[in-house]
């Protein structure tokens, strides 16, 4: 390839740079507004700068459970996370191998990811209401979220496995481990940097979904919609306060997934095997 | 026969025992459950068990349920295609045109990173851009192109299509990243000598290639913007319904047998719709 730019470099570049400003201008533009002085409203101008609005959130009083919600959303995260990661993990393995029923089993994982997710909340909730069940976020809720979650870490590990060398299993089978030790000491540390990513899918898309856990969360709200019962009665920047706090603690969370990624890449290269560079 | 039930095969289902529970608990006995009860009754404040077709009979004679489903129809054509379009070009531009793999990733990274925050708040974004006093408005009036603010901005079909396009662009540019990662770069090059154009290349090498990454995007923004009720609602200020909103305001009323119903029909469309869809790409190979 010649190393000069085609003119549709720069079209596509000043395209793709007006793409992330979309992406994350309105993002950016609550996470300004929140500082907005005591006086201000909802959009520009800005009048002041302050901290008002974050200290107004602080005082719960004003604003609900917000802070009962987020302990309850990082919480159902993690269970999430956890379940999301080992029942992905064995559903993968599952499939690594031709089985009777496989094809249905798959299509109805898709299924899970491709239906609607109100009609999810509904089925949940009509169910437990019609057996006399409470719904609460730790049981129905959980298990409408993992429908959503699921999906995504089984195709993961679909992906993952589909690239997965069978050589280092039948290694270690003939020199006599157990199947349990090849899994524990050979597929587990070679496929662990993907399960981070699972676990991120795991821990964000339930810290975030809504229509899922709407019907089925129970009496006490997770955070998505405990911000989303302040939109209708909240008009002033708490509101973005609020928003921003919540996203900033996203980034962090992914910054610290993708973090422990590239440092686990660093650290596997620099360990790497020395196959092929020692004394002949 | 004796081979129905060999040992491996118990093996693979007990592997993937965890994950067919939940779903059957979860997923299929629910949506099992939205079936039966769209044949139920209901009173003002309970519903009961019985088994009359009144919810579909006023489901299907009520021309609001047509006009309902068309603006949803129109809300996932429009959203495909926008997103289709753009998602396609962020897509290429990573692809072939970021040359060094430690910038691709980490432009890649910068697409994927909203889609693990929250949608809530990215639509609630909007609001200081779109309003009546928004930085949209202001803008336009600064720059003397209109005189009043426009009033279409926010709370309206615009907003909402906005809206779809921000949350599900990402769902096009990943798939279809992924497949034309794959692309041969030899072909690429073999018809560059041949002495084909920039644009034969597109339309005769990385169009057809990329379709199975295409098919995987479709699928997904069209299940989402079918199935959306929260993206209606919020953007467009409860003034726009698609289907997803006749559900859940009959939640809201507690109708649970007439929101069943509707339900049903939802979810015949959606699965009628993504098979079809299913039919023109193999997921499992495409992973």
């Amino acid at each position: 390839m010649d190393t000069k730019r085609p003119a549709s470099f720069y079209f596509l570049s000043a395209f793709f740079i007006v793409f992330i400003i979309f992406l994350y201008g309105p993002t950016i533009t609550i996470g300004i507004l929140s500082f907005q002085g005591p006086e201000g409203g909802l959009t520009f101008p800005m009048r002041g700068a302050s901290l008002h609005w974050f200290d107004e959130l602080f005082k719960t009083q004003a604003v609900g459970d917000v802070w009962g919600a987020f302990r309850r959303s990082f919480a159902l995260g993690l269970i999430v996370m956890a379940l999301t990661v080992v029942f992905s993990v064995m559903a993968g393995m599952a499939f690594r191998r031709r089985f009777v029923g496989a094809t249905v089993l798959f299509y109805l994982i898709i299924a899970s990811l491709v239906i609607p997710s109100i009609l999810v909340s509904l089925g949940v909730g009509l169910i437990f209401s019609q057996a006399g069940w409470t719904v609460h976020w730790l049981s129905s809720g959980l298990g409408a979220q993992l429908t959503w979650t699921l999906p995504f870490g089984f195709l993961i590990m679909l992906a993952i496995f589909n690239r997965f060398n069978p050589a280092y299993e039948e290694a270690a089978r003939d020199q006599g481990a157990t199947a349990w030790q090849t899994f524990r000491y050979v597929v587990l540390p070679m496929i662990a940097p993907s399960l981070l990513g699972v676990a991120l899918f795991g821990f964000t898309l339930s810290y975030d979904e809504f229509a899922r856990t709407l019907l089925t969360a129970g009496s006490r709200n997770t955070l998505p919609l405990e911000i989303f019962g302040m939109t209708t009665n909240i008009t002033t920047p708490m509101l973005y306060a609020l928003g921003t706090l919540t996203t900033i603690f996203s980034f962090v969370v992914i910054g610290v997934f993708i973090g422990t990624l590239a440092f686990a890449a660093h650290r596997r290269s620099r360990r790497a095997s020395d196959a092929g560079k020692g004394m002949v | 026969m004796t081979k129905f039930l060999r040992l491996p095969d118990v093996r693979s289902w007990l592997l993937a025992m965890p994950v067919t529970l939940v779903l059957s608990f979860f997923l299929l006995l629910p949506l099992l459950m939205i079936v039966v009860v769209s044949f139920w009754g209901a009173t003002e404040y309970s519903i009961y068990p019985a088994f009359q077709f009144d919810n579909y009979q006023f489901l299907f004679g009520s021309s609001v349920t047509y006009q309902v489903f068309l603006k949803t129809f129109m809300y996932t054509g429009i959203t495909w295609a926008t997103t289709l379009a753009i998602g396609f070009t962020i897509a290429y531009f990573l692809a072939f045109h970021v040359r060094s793999q430690t910038w691709q990733t980490a432009f890649f990274l910068l697409c994927t990173i909203p889609f693990w925050t929250s949608n809530i708040i990215r639509m609630i974004s909007w609001i200081p851009f779109l309003g009546r006093h928004g930085l949209a408005n202001e803008t336009l009036i600064k720059l003397g192109l209109i005189k009043e603010p426009l009033e279409w901005l926010l709370y309206s079909d615009f907003a909402v299509i906005l809206a779809f396009v921000h949350l599900y662009t990402l769902f096009m540019v990943v798939p279809i990243f992924n497949t034309m990662l794959r692309i041969d770069k030899s072909l690429i090059e073999a018809a560059h000598d041949a002495g084909a154009s920039g644009l034969q290349i597109l339309t005769n090498i990385i169009i057809p290639l990329t379709k199975p990454g295409i098919m995987i995007g479709s699928i997904f923004v069209v299940a989402l913007v079918m199935g959306d009720f929260i993206t209606v609602r919020f953007m467009s200020g409860s003034q726009a319904a698609n289907v997803g909103r006749l559900i859940s305001n009959d939640i809201g009323l507690l109708a649970y047998p007439s929101a069943a119903a509707t339900s049903v029909v939802l979810l015949v469309t959606v699965i009628l719709t993504i098979s079809i869809m299913l039919r023109f790409v193999d997921i499992r190979k495409e992973l």
